[in-house]
């Protein structure tokens, strides 16, 4: 086992987890769970800004040298912004994947999604 | 729980992932399997590939036998220390396996044949022999060490004693030396240059400690495939199987068409099917950002449809590489399907990389 996940995300069971940035944006990306099944990063598919997505539909593809994955939108949205970084530094997905590997923000459509993630400890226990 | 090699133990010391590979539980990576790549590539790193198969060959029609037996031709091997890559097909020119052939010795010889057809191989090899005077036998007792990299036969001079590594020096690309109860081949399976060690299995282990205390680095199945595919070599199961031909497969120029009385497994079929083959195996580059990946369908406007069978991302050349069977008139350019989107990607002859460099 790693360390605990960090307490201040909400996290979905397929290894997503999503932050409130704000009253109505939240910044999502995966967890360090999910960066380590899936190995060196070498690429991410972001979404175009604009884009709308429902709660558990794809919003992102991350692709190692073993696998492509796909990232469900843990809350429905616009995406109102993309981690640039990524284009160039795809590796940062595996290396911080809580911070400088984050994907993308959401303008939220209905903040009860974000409450009905789970909690760390929650996420934890289902690892 | 699957078969484990005699060095199972050394892998999980060294931190490995396990995962099943045909029935054996072998390192998959140590932590990364870029970094694995790249140093493989810069400097040396070792894989053990003892689920591999050796068979020895001994007996006075071995040569006759293995003529027969393979579609390459074991009599270009004029003297003892050399060795031959080859297809052993079945009846329509369907690889059954794709091996190394070793001559040791007159009347001699050692086969390297893949884990995943260890079975079938023996029960066709068996098969085959009934006519001939030879014996084979399976040699479980070896482990094998597969050390590659630019500095790998520097590094490997701390495993073997001195005379032995003077004629391991000597060795040139696809020649082999035997001592004791041990065999070293200048072969590989990256592009680069190194040795494979075939072991008593003590020796072995006693080797993989003193090479990663002189910084080898260990490495798994996942760079020993991204390793391959850069060097534009095949996958037996992946690229070629009994269903496709050399001629298909990018491995015409494994069979061997004289002296054109030799008759070997398969060559009737493959006679057939050389003025009228209608597929072949490219290398592709992809031009965009993206992986390209097993089975993704290759698109050839006015000309056809063909499929991905080895891709993934080259950690060389930092982009998405490929091995492909498509049409045989497909030109210089084609599309790939990657999830619904057609991304362009350039025809090219494998190989991608050699020695550490873009050969593109």
């Amino acid at each position: 086992m790693t360390s605990p996940s960090p307490n201040h995300l909400k996290y979905t069971a397929s290894h997503e987890w999503a932050n409130e940035e704000s009253a109505d944006i939240v910044t999502i990306g995966i967890t360090e769970h999910a960066q380590s099944l899936l190995g060196d990063v070498v690429f991410v598919e972001l979404p175009e800004v604009g884009k709308n997505v429902a709660a558990g539909e794809g919003v992102a593809v991350i692709e190692s040298v073993k696998a492509a994955a796909d990232v469900y939108a843990p809350v429905s949205g616009e995406v109102v912004e993309v981690n640039d970084a990524l284009t160039s530094t795809p590796e940062l997905v595996n290396s911080s994947p809580y911070e400088n590997g984050w994907l993308c923000k959401l303008k939220m459509e209905n903040k009860e999604e974000l409450d009905k993630l789970m909690l760390a400890e929650a996420y934890d226990a289902g690892l | 729980m699957g078969n484990k090699t005699p060095l199972y133990d050394h892998h999980q010391k060294a931190g490995a992932k396990i995962v099943d590979f045909a029935g054996w539980d072998m390192p998959l990576h140590y932590g990364s399997q870029l970094e694995e790549h790249n140093h493989v590539r810069q400097n040396a790193g070792v894989f053990d590939v003892s689920h591999m198969t050796i068979v020895d060959v001994v007996g006075e029609q071995s040569k006759d036998f293995l003529r027969y037996l393979l579609a390459n031709d074991v009599a270009k091997l004029k003297e003892p220390g050399k060795a031959i890559y080859s297809c052993m097909l079945n009846e329509s020119g369907g690889v059954i396996d794709d091996l190394i052939t070793y001559y040791l010795a007159p009347n001699r010889y050692r086969l390297i044949v893949n884990s995943a057809t260890r079975e079938k191989d023996l029960a066709w090899i068996e098969k085959q022999s009934a006519r001939f005077d030879v014996k084979f036998t399976p040699r479980t007792d070896q482990s094998i060490l597969a050390v590659q990299g630019p500095n790998a036969i520097e590094k490997v001079r701390s495993i073997f004693s001195n005379g032995v590594y003077e004629r391991i020096c000597s060795l040139k690309p696809f020649e082999v030396m035997e001592y004791d109860d041990a065999c070293v081949a200048r072969t590989g399976y990256t592009g680069e240059d190194g040795i494979e060690a075939m072991l008593p299995s003590e020796v072995a282990k006693d080797a993989w400690d003193k090479l990663l205390a002189a910084g080898v680095k260990p490495c798994g199945l996942g760079a020993r495939d991204t390793l391959r595919l850069e060097a534009g070599m095949n996958l037996y199961g992946t690229d070629m199987d009994e269903t496709t031909s050399p001629l298909e497969s990018n491995l015409g120029w494994t069979v061997a068409w004289e002296p054109a009385e030799r008759d070997f497994i398969g060559r009737a079929a493959l006679t057939a099917q050389k003025a009228k083959t209608t597929q072949r195996m490219v290398g592709l580059v992809l031009s965009e950002r993206g992986v390209l990946r097993n089975h993704l369908k290759v698109i050839i406007p006015g000309v056809g449809e063909g499929e991905i069978t080895s891709g993934s991302f080259s950690p060389t050349l930092q982009q998405a590489i490929a091995l492909a069977r498509v049409p045989t008139d497909i030109g210089e350019h084609c599309f790939v399907d990657i999830r619904g989107k057609q991304v362009p990607a350039k025809v090219v002859k494998p190989p991608f990389v050699r020695k550490g460099q873009s050969v593109l």
